[in-house]
């Protein structure tokens, strides 16, 4: 641990390199969040209406479906489900880690989403029956839209959590944040500098992304009941 | 793919993954015991009427919780043997899982601390009470049922989250997954079988967690004491 190593990790060339890797790790998890939303949605509105129409037998069935998908899926390790997807499906390392990735986070999601369906007043959708809404309508036009306020904190806090797990992108071999310092570290070999910086970057990121989390949470707190 | 002779060549060498189950659940234990430790410490922390401690706990917690495990784990496998620490890989395992973990713990011990009304520590205090014995004999027995659910959460996570020691060639599961399978190119089954092996361990605590919050739910109504 010194001061020449510190210099060396802050010299232009190797901050560009962690820069450039801060930016694979912000795309990925960018990325994988906005699939994950849209894939978790769709899963967990598959869940409820099962929950909600268990004497439909399509209904009943592929909310089961829905809800062994996120107990097995959740319940795994990410590495195992990235280098699963790189290994077996024999594709580029940044795209199996970001499918990987999707795969295990669109189960988390759901839980998110469900939560927020869940979350919605049970006189609402009363109310929008006795308006002759569709089931659709109802879910499209009025849960949803109300439920989306109380998911957008932990839907946050994912972000957060999926930034700081690119990092297992670097068992596939990807240079994300972490990887580029690995490079800077092996070839100058100033570890403990290298990692202590990349570290100070997650937790900037993280931090700052954590404050917003929370003044999002206050803001939409207000007005609700 | 799935054909009997590949998996007959797993069965074969079951032993390689017996031992990669045993390392994953050695780090795993130990890891979890010097979370709950660490978690307990630095949550107590939070909560004291000490400035110094609450800022040690409030630093503590965000640190680790917002920079990846990966990236501490290189910090203790790479970094610490540059200043005269050489860990053997397991303690290294402990060491990151732990101090990783113990962040976490720290939060929800916080919590549960805070979820304890504050009319107990002052009737404690009345009673002639230290701070440390109102902690240690009224408010931290009274959080236990309040900590437990997401304590087994976290232990799920532990165990998904010790994959990463593969990254630093920690002979636990996931590292003997990749090198069995890569050896022997047999992808698929190697994965199947150790995503079985993983969901053996976390899906009965993941299971004891949701009966753990069911049982508060209705003992309590999700009301603190």
């Amino acid at each position: 641990m010194s001061f020449q190593g510190l210099l060396i990790v802050l010299k232009p060339e190797n901050l560009r390199a962690l820069l450039m890797g801060l930016g694979v790790t912000l795309k990925m998890a960018v990325t994988v969040i906005i699939l994950s939303f849209v894939f978790g949605t769709l899963l967990a509105i598959i869940r409820f209406s099962g929950d909600r129409h268990p004497d439909r037998a399509v209904a009943r069935w592929s909310g089961r479906l829905a809800f062994t998908y996120i107990e097995l899926i959740r319940n795994l390790p990410m590495l195992l489900l990235m280098l699963a997807v790189y290994l077996i499906g024999r594709m580029p390392a940044l795209r199996a880690a970001i499918i990987g990735m999707t795969v295990f986070t669109t189960a988390i999601m759901a839980e998110i989403v469900r939560g927020g369906l869940n979350s919605v007043d049970k006189g609402q959708w009363e109310a929008a029956v006795s308006q002759g809404f569709s089931y659709r309508q109802i879910l499209q036009l009025i849960v949803l839209p109300q439920a989306l306020r109380s998911m957008i904190p932990p839907i946050v806090s994912q972000f957060i959590t999926v930034v700081k797990d690119t990092a297992f992108a670097w068992g596939l071999g990807v240079f994300e944040l972490t990887g580029s310092g690995s490079l800077i570290y092996t070839k100058y070999a100033n570890p403990m500098e290298t990692l202590l910086v990349i570290a100070l970057i997650y937790f900037v990121v993280s931090y700052l992304m954590s404050r917003v989390a929370f003044r999002l949470e206050r803001r939409l707190a207000v007005g609700s009941y | 793919m799935f054909s009997i002779e590949n998996w007959l060549a797993l069965l074969q060498d079951w032993r390689v993954f017996a031992s990669g189950l045993e390392q994953t659940l050695i780090a795993s234990v130990l890891g979890l015991l010097l979370a709950v430790v660490l978690g307990v410490v630095m949550g107590v922390f939070a909560a004291a009427p000490v400035g110094p401690l609450r800022l040690i706990s409030r630093i503590y917690v965000e640190f680790f919780r917002n920079t990846p495990l990966v990236t501490q784990l290189f910090f203790y496998y790479h970094g610490l043997p540059r200043v005269g620490f050489t860990l053997p890989v397991m303690a290294v395992g402990v060491l990151g899982l732990g101090v990783y973990t113990g962040a976490f713990i720290a939060e929800i011990v916080r919590a549960g601390i805070q979820s304890v009304r504050r009319g107990q520590l002052e009737a404690a205090y009345s009673q002639g009470f230290t701070y440390l014995q109102a902690m240690r004999h009224i408010i931290l027995p009274q959080t236990v049922r309040v900590v437990l659910p997401p304590l087994t959460n976290q232990f799920v996570n532990l165990i998904k989250n010790s994959s990463a020691l593969s990254l630093i060639a920690g002979y636990d599961l996931m590292y003997q997954a990749d090198s069995w399978s890569s050896y022997n190119l047999l992808y698929a089954v190697t994965y199947v079988t150790v995503a079985v092996l993983y969901l053996s361990l976390t899906l009965p605590l993941a299971w004891l967690t949701r009966r753990l919050e069911e049982r508060f739910h209705r003992q309590w109504g999700g009301m603190s004491a």
